[in-house]
């Protein structure tokens, strides 16, 4: 039986973060990302009908997204893509002039579990975020990862700081909780 | 008659939450984080809640987390909608 509706109007603004933070791990470029996201809703729409109600929305995009991500991995692996010659000189004229080795990244600065932990603990964040209200994540966003002022974030909602602060401590206190039982 | 707030160094609870919500933002005076420690002293909840306040703060600052921004979601939105009325069509 299906249990889960489609909705395409809320997709983007329910699940393009959460898309966004899976994708960066794995392509580990922002722009890249961006663009694998946007496909990935296209695609959902075209294949809309497909949608059985087994699954959640978001599951059913992701598995949509894997296969965009595999897609992007052939292309690059292919001989095609291993020809294509990559080199990205920065454009920022901040620093301009730096050697190239100061731009090799440090071997031990990370390392694989790190790498994992992290992809792990943004999909656990995201997913915690997604567990509140709207308004909630919106200001708890802004306030925690945007470090938007109290007072930006007042003129913008059009609320007073002890709502904010009333906003803020729910947020807090659900996030707390979500993440007590899948992180802690 | 308004009566005068009496000045304490003990708070209640909510109080004392509400400081350690300010304090992960730094934005709890001295004075309030002088009166959360001291609550702290003896509410085993409150050391909890700021126990776990502290740890997703920890959390939060340690993942980079991305996000669309606005003008992005916008835009992205206006490309969506027309692509849906595409479809519908």
């Amino acid at each position: 039986m299906a249990e889960h509706k489609i909705d395409p109007n809320k997709w983007i603004k329910n699940y393009s973060d959460y898309l966004l933070n899976y994708t960066v791990v794995r392509v580990d470029s922002r722009e890249l990302a961006k663009d694998l996201v946007q496909e990935t809703f296209f695609a959902g729409l075209k294949s809309m009908k497909n949608f059985k109600g087994e699954a959640s929305e978001r599951t059913w995009l992701i598995s949509i997204l894997k296969r965009k991500i595999i897609d992007h991995y052939r292309k690059t692996n292919s001989n095609k893509g291993k020809a294509e010659v990559r080199m990205s000189f920065s454009n920022d004229s901040e620093n301009e002039g730096d050697w190239m080795e100061s731009r090799v990244s440090d071997p031990y600065a990370t390392n694989a579990e790190n790498d994992i932990e992290n992809t792990e603990l943004g999909l656990a964040i995201q997913n915690c975020l997604s567990k509140l209200t709207e308004k909630q994540r919106s200001i708890f966003k802004m306030k925690t990862i945007d470090n938007f002022d109290t007072e930006a974030i007042c003129n913008e909602f059009e609320i007073s700081s002890s709502n904010l602060w009333v906003i803020i401590h729910r947020a807090r206190t659900s996030m707390a909780a979500c993440m007590e039982t899948n992180w802690f | 008659m308004p009566t005068e707030k009496k000045f304490s160094l003990f708070i209640a609870c909510d109080e004392a939450q509400h400081s350690c919500n300010k304090s992960q933002y730094n934005e709890a005076s001295i004075l309030e984080k002088a009166k959360l420690s001291i609550h702290l002293l003896f509410c085993r909840a409150c050391q909890k809640y700021s126990s776990n306040n502290g740890k997703l703060t920890k959390l939060m600052k340690k993942q980079k987390i991305e996000s669309f921004n606005s003008s992005e979601k916008n835009k992205m939105e206006e490309i969506f909608q027309q692509q849906l009325k595409n479809t519908k069509e």
